[in-house]
């Protein structure tokens, strides 16, 4: 079914012991981020891409060779599917130095050839001189290279990336998500990186596959998925702060705007033809669309979905800062928007003051209302939300 | 049954004794290590119904008295016995008061010894590291050689200790199967026992001296063995 068909195509589903719905695709050269909350399934469809999990209803494929099916009965043992995996916890093999743990992937070589093949993997991920190392002796960071280094050992088709920089310092993480950026243009095989970090995925994927208790939410290009999420839930995933709730009050295809009554207020949003009049919908807009009136010198961006409240908080991440809005007349959410440090201090914003602010309309994405069954309570929240929201 | 005689009138050291007990010993080390390795593992790693009764089971002879555990590997060897039996019909020869029925019960009473250690130590190897070995394409067999067995190298040595050093030691399972024949049932253990019966404190002297040498060698050899394979390891 698959014959011809470069990459590699996943599609899984079981109801126990963990609860599994999710189908993947992954192309050539291409990083695809499985990201969700811990629990969402992340890693057992790593595992079941490698074989080391079975899965009662799937199908994987890998450059349209089977390499599991459940129809098909079909089940390759993990060691004739050639994948790359780089653990959490990097599992090196203790007792041996970094070059054999990367000669260990190289078994299909003839023996004379494996040592300088190590060698050469090594050097790819900048371990020229520590062949001789034990993994205890070792940084994290460069155990984490070591790991990588043996995935490619085995001339993957596909390469599995769980977690692999959870377990680093943030200095050392940055610089190996700069690595790695480098790294994966000379690589041509699919890449599947599991994380729970969403800046990471963000910075490192091509696609992203929003995933929440075992089932995909959203698939798409990253970009697409961070702008365009598909639900309420996925919007909470990566982790929209502005999710909002309006009806839809007017539909003006050819100014190319739908018009939404929001807590009392009148906002415009980029033309949507799926949605009637009357219906109720979700948004959202990134907390950057969310523009400050300026106060000395109003601009004319003014009229743009103009809204006023009153500043409840305001904190500093790096070089932003996140403001809460108090909007009149809307009290269940506030409203966050983030603004450079220096602008911030340029009009002088205090906790407590009133300012104006406008939505900016063609960032503002409507989604379908959730279903009515859904618990408003029920949030996967991320463990590290800086806003705490 | 024959009663064994007794030799007499030697020097201080009984070298048939010493001997047939290294012999013993070193059969049963040969003979259990690589059996306990897979049992070891199949326990360590194997989650069934009924897991919990067979590693009881196994840990019985460290419990049980020598004396309680040598009579039923007597009744259980003895020529009523269906082992006993279908060995007298194989061999021609009966089991118990031999060489070879001391070395099958010396199996059974070393079992958790050996086993135990070894699998504690299977235990302590990661499920990743595992996963991570058969990612690298690596064969059931090149994971065990490579990886598994290097890695439970400790506890492979700590058996190999326990067992050595328990079966050189052993009296009561020995004397209750194997009686106290000389060359062929009489070991080291035993005969210290029928010198002090005999009131011959020399030759009881200078052979637990010996044997307590040898304990103690064997456990330095373990030590300085798990050490060096320590190194390096977190």
């Amino acid at each position: 079914m698959s014959e011809g068909v470069k990459g590699l195509e996943v599609r899984l589903r079981q109801g126990a012991p963990i609860p599994l719905n999710a189908q993947l695709s992954c192309a050539p050269g291409e990083v695809l981020a499985l990201v969700g909350p811990s629990g969402s399934g992340k890693s057992t469809i790593l595992r079941a891409v490698a074989g080391l999990t079975r899965v009662t209803d799937g199908h994987v494929s890998s450059n349209g060779n089977l390499w599991y099916d459940t129809s098909e009965r079909v089940n390759l043992p993990t060691r004739q599917r050639r994948v790359g995996f780089v653990f959490q916890s990097y599992a090196l093999f203790p007792h041996l130095s970094a070059l054999a743990n990367v000669m260990e992937g190289l078994g299909a070589l003839p023996p004379g050839s494996r040592e300088g093949r190590a060698q050469e993997l090594l050097e790819l991920v900048r371990l020229g001189g520590l062949e001789r190392r034990r993994p205890s002796q070792l940084s994290g960071g460069q155990q984490q290279r070591v790991a990588l280094a043996r995935a490619l050992a085995r001339d993957p088709e596909v390469l599995l990336l769980d977690e692999p920089f959870s377990a680093v310092d943030r200095v050392t993480r940055q610089r190996l998500h700069r690595e790695l950026g480098q790294l994966r243009k000379q690589l041509r095989m699919p890449i599947v990186l599991v994380t729970h970090d969403l800046e990471e995925a963000v910075q490192l994927s091509d696609r992203m596959s929003i995933l929440r208790r075992g089932e995909t939410l959203q698939e798409g290009p990253t970009f697409e998925v961070l702008t365009h999420p598909a639900s309420r839930n996925v919007a909470r995933l990566i982790d929209q702060k502005n999710i909002f709730e309006a009806r839809v009050t007017a539909q003006r295809p050819r100014a190319g705007k739908t018009q939404l009554e929001w807590e009392g207020n009148t906002i415009e949003a980029s033309y949507r033809s799926e949605f009637a009049v009357g219906e109720s919908v979700d948004w959202v807009i990134p907390t950057g669309s969310v523009i400050l009136h300026r106060r000395v010198q109003p601009s004319r961006g003014v009229r743009e979905n103009p809204v006023h409240g009153v500043i409840e908080d305001m904190v500093r991440l790096g070089e932003t800062m996140l403001v809460t809005i108090n909007v009149d007349g809307y009290s269940a959410h506030p409203l966050f928007m983030s603004i450079s440090a220096h602008a911030a201090a340029r009009n002088t914003l205090e906790a407590g003051e009133r300012i104006g602010i406008s939505l900016r309309c063609d960032d503002i994405h409507l989604m379908k209302a959730r279903p009515a069954d859904e618990d408003e309570q029920d949030q996967d929240g991320w463990p590290q939300n800086p806003a705490g929201g | 049954m024959v009663l064994p005689v007794r030799a007499r009138g030697k020097g201080v050291m009984d070298w048939t004794a010493f001997l047939l007990s290294t012999k013993l010993a070193a059969w049963t080390v040969v003979l259990l290590l690589p059996t306990s390795i897979f049992i070891a593992r199949h326990l360590a790693w194997r989650r069934y119904r009924g897991r919990v009764f067979v590693e009881a089971a196994m840990a019985l002879p460290l419990v049980l008295p020598p004396t309680v555990l040598g009579y039923y590997l007597l009744v259980g060897m003895g020529k009523a016995s269906p082992i006993g039996q279908a060995y007298e019909t194989l061999f021609g020869a009966p089991l118990v008061f031999t060489f070879e029925g001391v070395l099958l019960a010396s199996l059974i009473f070393n079992l958790p010894f050996a086993v135990q250690p070894i699998q504690r130590s299977f235990e302590a190897i990661s499920g990743e590291v595992r996963d991570a070995a058969a990612c690298c394409g690596m064969s059931p067999a090149r994971i065990l050689w490579r990886i598994e067995l290097p890695l439970a190298w400790p506890g492979i040595m700590t058996a190999f200790v326990l067992v050595f050093v328990h079966t050189i030691g052993e009296f009561g399972v020995v004397l209750m199967v194997g009686g106290s024949i000389p060359g062929e049932t009489r070991t080291a253990a035993i005969e210290i026992y029928d010198r002090v019966q005999a009131f011959d404190n020399a030759a009881a002297g200078a052979m637990s001296a010996l044997l307590l040498v040898i304990s103690l060698i064997a456990i330095v050899i373990a030590n300085v063995a798990t050490s060096k394979a320590d190194i390096g390891r977190e």
